[in-house]
């Protein structure tokens, strides 16, 4: 009983893991095809469309726009989020609850339709599409999130450490700069570090408010029309190795403050 | 906590108004904008009815709501049934050391960018592609699957996505239950099919259940696994969505069927609160 139940299991969690695995691994394999398509028999290895893609400007440049995209909506979420979830955290303001859930509600709409709202009004307000109205579009999506994670992590020891601060004469900015930021550090990294992910993924919102100059996401879609095509798969490969060094980085940064 | 000094009214909104603010410039008043466009045609004039009207009137629309709804349930069940033995042999199998590599392993895929993952299976799936050469090489089919482009793959990608998910929620659900439920059943004289059905399986229901209610809420909302893998042959609500707005600019029918989307989203979540709370409490 005991030994047909480990088989089986074993058997199970290998099939899953095959079917979990396989479109990467068809994916990074056939990203080394020497011809021009990405179908078997495998022809490589080759980097001849790494080489390829490192010479489409236009991939290169969406990449750029991506990683600024992502880097600036995601601290202006984690500003934001941080600041408001100071504030709730710390002092007692009426309707609370309620202002508390207006700020969390984006989580509950699907960025489809996120970013047709805002489509529609830039469209009525005459705001042309560009990255930064995807920009906006994902500080929408994130700031709920950074704000909830930051929010939960404001525990009262903490607020004993900015008291004792303030009994000793420091003003508001100073506790704010010199206590609150240090402490809540775990927790905004976290906020940051998960937007960035959200953004740098995201595709819907940044299809619908950008139109010549757009995001990573948004040039790999462009890249579909010509069909199967191992640059694609290139492409695709490099963004996957990035987003687990990504991961990797954090697993890290993570781990060492544990430690510490 | 109240705030020190006389500033003490100011600072905390000071604090919370720009969070605010944005929400209401940049989320409140878009979806204003969208309703109240909804409410017009793209000759202009209104207040009318007539995107919904349309959406009611239509049988191709309306049949892309069914669309939705049967790949989303398909989806759901499938997703399930795969990625909860998936994670209990994680959980109960595998000796704890190793419990943290094997799921981050299991999750590594998530990684991939999403429109890419959706890529990766057109190569999987295509008429000449991994499985099709694979089968028609073995000699255990004489002609390739059509299985590109159809509802089979749109649920493939889907299923890829949401068992890497739900194995998450369900293996942390699973280590949550505390040993003794499973001593304890021992000791009444259960057997481990019993502990199963009887203990482990409800106490792991709730969570089940807001899994489910997730994978419904993205799934249902999601274009880009439909658009790539499904193509055109059967349409989902979003594509129906984004096809009024890239090919027609037709933002009243568009914004229309978001709201209508948006409903069903909405009644799905009111089914489902009951188990949500549960979870809570």
């Amino acid at each position: 009983m005991r030994a047909t139940l480990r088989i089986v299991s074993i058997l199970y969690a290998g099939a899953i893991y095959a079917f979990i695995f396989l479109p990467v691994v068809v994916l990074v394999l056939f990203s080394l095809q020497a011809t021009s398509f990405p179908i078997p028999p495998f022809t490589g290895p080759s980097l001849r469309w790494y080489g390829a893609v490192l010479a489409d400007a236009r991939l290169t440049s969406a990449l750029v726009n991506s990683l600024v995209v992502a880097v600036l909506s995601s601290l202006a979420a984690t500003v934001l989020g941080f600041l408001a979830a100071w504030g709730f955290a710390r002092f007692h303001l009426p309707g609370s609850a309620f202002l508390r859930g207006l700020i969390t509600l984006p989580l509950t709409v699907s960025y489809l339709i996120i970013g047709m709202g805002l489509l529609v009004m830039f469209n009525w307000a005459g705001v042309p599409k560009s990255l930064l109205a995807a920009g906006i579009g994902h500080v929408v999506i994130n700031l709920p999130l950074c704000f909830a994670i930051i929010y939960s992590q404001m525990g009262d020891h903490q607020v004993n450490i900015e008291r004792a601060a303030r009994d000793l004469g420091a003003g508001e900015g100073t506790v704010l700069v010199l206590i609150t930021v240090p402490v809540m550090a775990p927790a905004l990294f976290a906020a940051f570090f998960l937007s960035m992910t959200f953004s740098w993924d995201e595709f819907v919102i940044a299809f619908l408010l950008t139109r010549f100059d757009t995001t990573l996401p948004v040039e790999i879609w462009n890249l579909l029309r010509s069909g199967l095509n191992p640059k694609t798969n290139a492409v695709g490969s490099l963004v996957f190795a990035f987003s687990i060094a990504m991961v990797l980085l954090f697993e890290l940064v993570a781990f060492r403050r544990r430690r510490a | 906590m109240a705030a020190v000094g006389k500033d003490g009214r100011i600072i905390p909104w000071a604090l919370v108004t720009p969070a605010l603010a944005f929400t209401l410039v940049f989320f409140v008043l878009p979806f204003v904008a969208m309703v109240a466009v909804s409410l017009t045609t793209v000759q202009g004039g209104g207040p009318t009815f007539d995107g919904y009207a349309q959406f009611f009137q239509n049988p191709s629309y309306r049949q892309a709501l069914v669309n939705s709804l049967q790949v989303t349930a398909i989806v759901t069940a499938v997703s399930i049934l795969l990625a909860y033995p998936f994670a209990w042999i994680l959980a109960e199998m595998v000796p704890p050391q190793w419990q943290r590599l094997a799921l981050m392993l299991a999750v590594l895929p998530f990684w991939t960018s999403y429109v890419v993952r959706s890529y990766s299976w057109l190569l999987v799936l295509s008429q000449n592609g991994v499985v099709n050469q694979a089968l028609t090489g073995s000699g255990l089919l004489a002609e390739p699957l059509p299985m590109a482009n159809t509802r089979f793959a749109t649920v493939t990608g889907f299923v890829h996505f949401f068992v890497m998910l739900l194995t998450l929620t369900i293996f942390a659900n699973l280590k949550q239950l505390s040993p003794s439920y499973r001593k304890a059943a021992a000791d009444l004289g259960a057997g481990p099919i019993r502990t199963f059905l009887y203990v482990i399986l409800p106490l792991t229901l709730p969570g089940i259940m807001v899994g489910a209610f997730l994978t419904f809420v993205l799934a249902i909302g999601d274009y880009i696994t439909p658009q790539i893998l499904g193509g055109n042959n059967e349409l989902l609500m979003p594509q129906l969505i984004m096809m009024q707005i890239g090919r027609r600019g037709d933002f009243p029918l568009a914004s229309s069927l978001a709201i209508i989307l948006m409903v069903v989203v909405t009644i799905a979540y009111l089914a489902c609160a009951r188990w949500l709370k549960i979870e809570r409490a």
